[in-house]
């Protein structure tokens, strides 16, 4: 037998450091659609709890949206269930590229590449466009999707510090000598649900020749006064060299994402990037969900309006309450609590309470900067917050830490 | 030849130190989070340009990059 009790022995030791070191995932079994309320198995076997999920990237209340849904059941009854090929091959059905030009219109690019997730798009675009005489500057807090589509270019590559737009332009100074520069960042920032500030960036890059690349996965269909993504907050629609975004969150939620941007660049992936030369294609029941998404988007801006104002709300009540939150203006809430036991007793207190919200804690964030990372939807109804209020507020007291300054809530709970 | 450490601890803390983080000879940089890989990449960089010398890859590990002494010693092996 191949896998001796040697080779066992190693992984069994793996995962018992990871159980040691507090780092264990564990999965939740929901057995109800994606939605505000749902039905939660935890742990495994334990009986079925209803609860309120403030942790799920369903920005817009599409992931089972009946007009999605009904349009995913036609697509499969029109185009069948798999591709079975490639793209290049015999993967590419009328309404993908339909979907193509539907994303280049929505985002105000030139063109559009899908691709089977925006993992996929980080993790092929680089290589596809680069070569060792080029430089990748990011922003040291991107997606670890982007880290990794980094680690797969030969390009030379550098950080800037979060944001600060001065140490940006000192390296873009520094790397003049290189082919092309391309300035990297996230849209909004998954942990901290901050914003980058593509505007002073656009200006960094117009003055020292760079490409503007920016993953919108948190921001594309609601960020912005008609839900374009990060670009249309900034006013620098038509300015985005490169933009990638999933299909996964906002914008039905179940998966897919794309590369859109300069025509040139988008050709280069289809020729080059290797997530979509050597994948399948997007089946055709994402795609029809994701064009229904689309539309409704077109139709109003009910949906992006009212998660900010569901947002607003809860942001409001939480500070309101005592609570200390990551500044910001998106739907992602982080309620800081900077220990990590502490960022795992208040998740499963909280659930105790019927509210589904997870705990992060180094490495996934700094060291000394546990939370709970809340994220707000157009699902979410004024009960389904308020009672989410309620429960965070009765936890708070529990341990203290309404109204206690970083200070102090690390004095007593330590980092 | 201290001089060397306080070239890099300026460095270090010009490019990774904020309020929230203060950083001796001693901050484990790598192995803490306070500096990632891609980093520790501008930072040879600027190290092979500040004393003109060449530091092979494999001697460019994360252990060797961790604190602001360890990439001393290294940056002292290759001057000659």
């Amino acid at each position: 037998m191949s896998y001796s009790e040697h080779t066992r022995g190693i992984y069994q030791q793996q995962l018992n450091d990871i159980h040691e070191a507090g780092l264990f995932k564990q999965e939740r079994f929901i057995h109800s659609p994606q939605a505000a309320d749902i039905e939660v198995e935890f742990p495994s076997g334990a009986d079925l709890k209803k609860v309120i999920n403030v942790c799920a990237n369903n920005y817009l209340g599409l992931s089972s949206h009946p007009e999605v849904v009904k349009a995913a059941h036609e697509g499969l009854d029109t185009r069948g269930y798999g591709m079975s090929s490639v793209r290049f091959i015999c993967g590419t059905q009328d309404i993908h590229r339909e979907l193509e030009k539907v994303v280049t219109d929505f985002l105000g690019t030139e063109d559009t590449i899908l691709f089977p997730s925006c993992m996929d798009a980080n993790a092929g675009v680089f290589e596809a466009i680069l070569n060792k005489d080029d430089i990748m500057i990011s922003d040291r807090l991107v997606h670890a999707s982007i880290v990794d589509g980094m680690r797969l270019c030969n390009a030379e590559h550098d950080t800037y510090k979060h944001g600060d737009m001065e140490h940006l332009e000192k390296k873009l100074q520094q790397f003049q000598d290189k082919r092309l520069r391309v300035i990297i960042n996230d849209g909004v920032y998954s942990m901290d649900g901050d914003t980058a500030k593509l505007d002073e960036v656009v200006r960094l890059a117009e003055a020292y020749d760079a490409l503007v690349f920016v993953d919108d996965s948190h921001a594309s269909g609601f960020i912005g006064k008609t839900g374009l993504g990060t670009h249309e907050k900034c006013g620098v629609v038509g300015k985005m060299d490169i933009i990638t975004t999933t299909f996964g969150k906002a914008l039905g939620g179940a998966s897919g994402g794309c590369v859109s941007g300069r025509k040139e660049i988008v050709e280069m992936c289809r020729q080059r990037a290797r997530p979509y030369l050597f994948s399948n294609a997007m089946a055709p029941v994402i795609i029809s969900g994701v064009l229904k998404a689309f539309e409704i988007l077109k139709r109003s801006t009910e949906l992006r309006d009212k998660l900010e104002e569901n947002a607003h709300y809860w942001r409001r009540g939480l500070t309101e309450a005592g609570f200390i939150l990551k500044k910001g203006d998106t739907p992602i809430v982080p309620v800081m609590l900077f220990n990590a036991k502490l960022s795992q007793d208040f998740s499963r207190d909280l659930y105790g309470e019927g509210i589904y919200a997870i705990g992060f804690f180094f490495p996934v964030v700094a060291k000394g900067q546990a939370r709970i990372r809340t994220q707000l939807s157009a699902g979410h109804e004024k009960h389904h917050l308020d009672k989410a209020l309620e429960a965070f507020i009765k936890i708070g007291k529990k341990y203290q830490i309404l109204g206690k300054s970083e200070e102090e809530i690390i004095a007593m709970y330590g980092l | 030849m201290d001089d060397v450490k306080d070239v890099i601890l300026k460095y270090v803390i010009e490019e990774y130190g904020d309020e929230d983080h203060v950083i001796t000879n001693e901050t484990p940089l790598i192995s803490g989070g306070l500096v990632d890989s891609f980093s520790m990449v501008s930072l040879k960089r600027f190290l092979e340009v500040k004393y003109k010398i060449s530091i092979p890859d494999e001697d460019a590990s994360p252990e060797a990059f961790d604190s602001v002494n360890k990439i001393a010693d290294l940056v002292k092996r290759f001057i000659s």
